[in-house]
């Protein structure tokens, strides 16, 4: 029966996705996306693979940018667009709540609200798309350190502050898998240390974790200039310790290898292009009516795939687009050219 | 005569302590962690915090003056992202021409400082605070909104810092170079003592002939050169140019004079306590982290314990020194 019912919305949002195309193209589906400020390399990365999904599907996109990363900037940007009607709006954020009354207002006069990169509060939008959650990101973090250890050895954490909320969330995600998964046993986690994204600190922490645990595989750091300032450290005294984490792939272009002259084999970072991908579909959906940003709704993005929304943490919804991208010695290069 | 020779004992004895100190400081690290006084370790430190110790040298000339300069690392992100950028996009490609470009861009930043401080009037905490802002935004500006010139792009430049020369690691010449230069230039030349006469006394250095402005615009554009310097150091040790780089470094360079007994109103320094102080400070940052169960936190905290306890053993030493010496007037 459960089977039945699901084949059935599978159909039914396939033949609704490939209706949408001709559909959308019929109304000339217009999409103001709004930014965060002008030159954001990552709201770049993600706004052209938006405006390409979107077009692709014959729909056209605004890029529009207010003068500063200021709410107040935004509320400007936003009350032109108010009166110009578009179908729908897609922001990211310069702040959670001061965009509430304006956001409402596009709401109540039929504008579709999506969001990404960063979420407006629950009430100010009708669905945020997510680009990974935590535990996608402790989990790929913990695979790729007990792929890089081989299964067994010491590990250490490079932070960047004690207080950051996110590197915490990631950290205790990572401990609460370690302690949950047998896989994981053979593998000692040594030390959180932090550098306070500073690469002079980073390089004392890193320095003080090779002569503290001389036995020590690998090091993760959830932090680009943790991760950069680490790599740089470990590469130049040829360290048997490895490094994987989250930074940026300009960054690291540098000391991404597969061989023992580079520090690290593979990190990961979100996947900008996959987002902007994303959001596209989900924002041309709430147009169609296909989703309302309800929880459980479920919508087809593409090449993408199937999507469902799901609760977010601020009582919102959200979609999460999946992994966090794996950069390693195939793909770094192209990366690297995009941030 | 005899009044010269106590001051001195006690102006040397001042410079001692902060030596035992130090001595003390790297025989505890040892005995925690006994890798920590080995050739290797030592170079790393002197690596990591060499930013902060060429810096001291210009912020002792400054402080000495009785002036402050909060711009520096400011003056540093614009004179790195700079460099930086122009590697990024291929336009320079030659390690000494960097330099160069880095040197120039930081002292015409310092000679502006110095320009509105010296001829303006301006306070330096005020004027230097100014130009804090706006070196850092010219810095993002270059930066174009913030991107990284990352070790990709920065091409030979960052073998620089990982190059030896005599066995000895190329920054770690550059900081020996720098603290040779200035400790013959402060003790023997007579800018150098000029640079002092100012900071006791400006009033009596302006009668003697001193030209007081000038040797103020001349201490910002020093300190300005440096920047340019710390700039081309921190790429080239980092082999990163941010924006953001050392953003509230300048307190560690403050702070390093500070310990190293340089007085906030002018006129008592030396070069041998700029570097007393900043390997002090490098050292606390180097052995913290070496030491198990030790909360991170805690490093700020003993930095300001230490900064504290060594500025008020100082005024105390100062106090017994201006006593005894009164005590020879009235006999």
């Amino acid at each position: 029966m459960n089977k039945k019912v699901i084949s059935a919305i599978l159909c039914g949002s396939m033949v609704l996705a490939s209706v949408s195309p001709v559909f959308a193209s019929d109304e000339g589906m217009t999409i103001a996306l709004v930014g965060k400020s002008a030159g954001n390399a990552f709201f770049e990365v993600s706004a052209e693979s938006f405006v390409a999904a979107a077009e692709a599907e014959g729909a056209t996109v605004d890029v529009v940018y207010p003068e500063a990363a200021t709410a107040d900037a935004q509320i400007r940007v936003l009350d032109n667009l108010i009166s110009q009607q578009p179908d729908a709006i897609c922001i990211a954020a310069n702040d959670v709540n001061a965009l509430q009354a304006k956001l409402t207002e596009a709401m109540d006069a039929g504008i579709k609200v999506s969001s990404f990169d960063s979420a407006p509060n629950k009430d100010s939008r009708q669905v945020f798309i997510n680009q990974t959650s935590v535990d996608l990101v402790a989990q790929a973090l913990m695979d790729a350190v007990l792929d890089i250890t081989g299964g067994e050895g010491q590990w250490a954490i490079l932070s960047a502050t004690s207080q950051a909320a996110n590197q915490n969330a990631w950290i205790d995600a990572m401990k609460a898998l370690m302690e949950s998964d047998e896989k994981y046993s053979a593998l000692e986690l040594v030390e959180v240390a932090y550098g306070d994204d500073e690469p002079q600190k980073s390089t004392d922490q890193t320095a003080a974790l090779l002569q503290k645990y001389p036995d020590l595989k690998v090091i993760c750091a959830p932090t680009t200039v943790g991760i950069a300032a680490a790599a740089k450290y470990l590469q130049d005294n040829g360290s048997t310790c490895k490094l994987t984490g989250l930074g940026l792939p300009s960054e690291m272009l540098e000391y991404t290898g597969d061989d023992d002259a580079h520090s690290c084999p593979y990190f990961y970072l979100w996947d900008q292009q996959g987002l902007g991908e994303l959001s596209a579909y989900a924002t041309m959906a709430l147009v169609n009516g296909d989703i309302t940003g309800a929880e459980g709704e479920t919508f087809t993005a593409g090449d993408l795939g199937e999507y469902t929304i799901t609760a977010a943490d601020d009582g919102g919804t959200e979609i999460v687009l999946g992994d966090p991208l794996e950069f390693n010695p195939e793909n770094i290069e192209e990366m690297a050219e995009l941030y | 005569m005899e009044k010269k020779s106590v001051l001195k004992k006690i102006t040397g004895s001042r410079e001692a302590l902060l030596a035992v100190i130090l001595i003390l400081l790297f025989v505890i690290v040892t005995i925690i962690s006994p890798s920590f006084l080995t050739p290797k370790s030592i170079m790393d430190m002197l690596k990591n915090n060499a930013v902060t110790m060429v810096m001291a040298l210009g912020m002792l000339c400054v402080m000495l003056v009785g002036g402050i300069d909060i711009s520096i690392m400011s003056t540093l992100a614009l004179s790195g992202m700079s460099i930086g950028m122009l590697w990024k996009y291929e336009h320079i490609s030659n390690t000494f021409l960097t330099f160069v470009i880095a040197l120039a861009i930081g002292t015409v930043c310092g000679f502006l400082v110095g320009l509105v401080i010296s001829r303006a009037d301006v306070p330096p905490i005020i004027a230097t605070m100014g130009f804090m802002y706006i070196y850092r935004a010219m810095g993002y500006l270059v930066s174009n909104n913030g991107e990284w010139a990352s070790a990709a792009a920065l091409g030979t430049f960052k073998d620089f810092a990982t190059s030896s020369f005599l066995g000895i690691n190329n920054v770690v010449w550059v900081i020996i170079i720098c603290y040779v230069i200035f400790f013959f230039f402060m003790k023997w030349t007579r800018l150098g003592r000029k640079i002092y006469a100012v900071g006791s006394n400006a009033d009596a250095a302006q009668v003697s002939g001193i030209n007081v402005k000038n040797i103020k615009l001349m201490v910002y554009t020093v300190m300005g050169f440096l920047g340019g310097l710390g700039g081309a150091l921190q790429v080239s040790v980092y082999a990163s140019a941010m924006p953001d780089m050392q953003q509230g470094g300048e307190m560690d360079v403050i702070a390093a004079c500070v310990i190293g007994g340089v007085s906030m109103s002018g006129g008592r320094g030396t070069v041998i306590g700029a570097l007393l102080g900043s390997l002090i400070l490098a050292t606390i940052a180097r052995a913290l982290p070496l030491v198990p169960f030790f909360d991170q936190l805690w490093l700020n905290t003993i930095k300001g314990v230490i900064i504290l306890v060594v500025v008020m053993v100082n005024v105390v030493l100062q106090r017994i020194a201006d006593r005894n010496a009164l005590k020879r007037r009235e006999m």
